[in-house]
């Protein structure tokens, strides 16, 4: 992967969760978590703006945050395959941010370290955000999993159901550290230990590593991405430079 | 020449549209003026990300400087170092608890506090509604005392 290419990343993962998180609002199961979601979701399109405008600014083509966002096709996408998945029912949505926010800011620890100061900077940013996403993130897995046994089951069923999509995280890129300061790989045990102190706390199993599904990073995602980006990119494609 | 005490000044007048008895100096999100023949900057850094008030503040400080006779402004925004909640002033916080909002917590930063004074009525008995609120920098407290709920501006 190029260093466009990493930073893309970092930007398309924001990007779509924050756009899978957008859909929740004024559909929040209580009002606190139509706030909360949508807040959340405000952080990450604020994130994905800083990567790609930095993306764009290393490529030189030209490209502004939103041509990048609204003008690329599904298989030029570099986002991970956990933050494209459904947002199903609230414990779908909350297993999919925890098992992100667990991941996203260890990761954006580790970019503050980076030589370019523009990725350390961006980092230290959206790390300090990241860091409350992840709180209350865990605090939902361990309220739903050691809640009810019906909410027990929801949320152990949504765990086991995203596990699958966690591998790709941590999918080594020999050029990361090189790159952006550092490699996803490095960071799988602080992942690891922070998922398996939550699951703990919340009653839950951690699902055993099996089949990992991958791809995502190279552009060739599930299903809904397509439905996913329709939805995001109709109005700037149907009316092109649109304004308002 | 314009000094760069008087820019200063004058941006204290900028108040953050979402909180209008803040103005950005009181916030600390002005980093640094600096005055380089005729050409003013401002440096600014963002307080949370996706926050859609800093389109406006950009603005208000352009608008602001060329009521003062300032045309050759340029704002630059600067991520790093992060803008922290403890670069907010005294008289900023003030300003916040009478307004109704209860001021950030020092060292509560990515958690919160069980209980947070009333700025109401000063009362310790309050407890959290929810962790996010109608901005990205509050969170909701209720006041036990007074039965008033309240906002919190979150350490950051
Ligand atoms: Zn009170």
């Amino acid at each position: 992967m190029s260093l466009f290419d990493h930073v893309l990343s970092l930007g398309d993962n924001a990007l779509i969760l924050g756009q899978q998180l957008s859909a929740l609002t004024g559909h929040g199961p209580v009002l606190e978590e139509d706030i909360a979601t949508a807040n959340i979701a405000l952080d990450l399109v604020g994130e994905a703006r800083l990567w790609l405008s930095l993306a764009g600014e290393i490529e030189g083509a030209g490209r502004s945050e939103d041509d990048l966002a609204f003008l690329r096709d599904e298989i030029d996408f570099r986002n991970v395959l956990l933050v494209e998945q459904p947002n199903g029912d609230f414990a779908d949505t909350m297993a999919r941010q925890f098992l992100f926010d667990a991941w996203h800011e260890a990761l954006l620890a580790a970019l503050c370290a980076s030589a370019d100061p523009r990725i350390a900077g961006i980092a230290g940013k959206c790390r300090k955000e990241a860091l409350y996403h992840l709180s209350h993130s865990a605090g939902w897995v361990i309220r739903l999993g050691d809640g009810t046994a019906f909410s027990h089951d929801r949320m152990q069923q949504a765990v086991r159901n995203l596990w699958p999509y966690t591998g790709e995280l941590f999918e080594a890129d020999a050029g990361g550290t090189a790159l952006i300061g550092a490699n996803a790989g490095d960071i799988r045990p602080l992942w690891r230990q922070r998922v398996a102190d939550t699951l703990a706390r919340a009653a839950l199993e951690v699902p055993a590593d099996r089949w990992m599904q991958g791809g995502g990073r190279r552009g060739i995602h599930s299903e809904h991405m397509g439905r996913l980006l329709a939805e995001m990119q109709h109005i700037p494609r149907s009316h092109p430079g649109a304004r308002w | 020449m314009t000094a760069v005490v008087d820019v200063l000044g004058w941006l204290d007048a900028v108040k953050d549209p979402e909180i209008p008895v803040l103005s950005i100096i009181d916030l600390g999100i002005v980093r640094a003026v600096r005055q380089d023949e005729g050409q003013v900057t401002v440096v600014i850094t963002p307080t949370y990300t996706g926050c859609p008030a800093m389109g406006v503040i950009a603005q208000d400080i352009s608008d602001t400087l060329r009521a003062h006779g300032v045309n050759e402004a340029r704002i630059e925004i600067a991520l790093a170092p992060a803008w922290t909640t403890d670069w907010m002033t005294e008289r900023g916080r003030e300003a916040l608890r009478a307004y109704g909002i209860a001021p950030p917590v020092a060292g509560t930063c990515g958690a919160l506090p069980a209980s947070v004074a009333c700025p109401r009525c000063g009362s310790a008995r309050t407890g959290l509604i929810s962790r996010f609120g109608s901005t990205a920098c509050k969170a909701l407290y209720r006041c036990d005392d007074c039965r008033e709920p309240f906002d919190h501006f979150k350490c950051h």
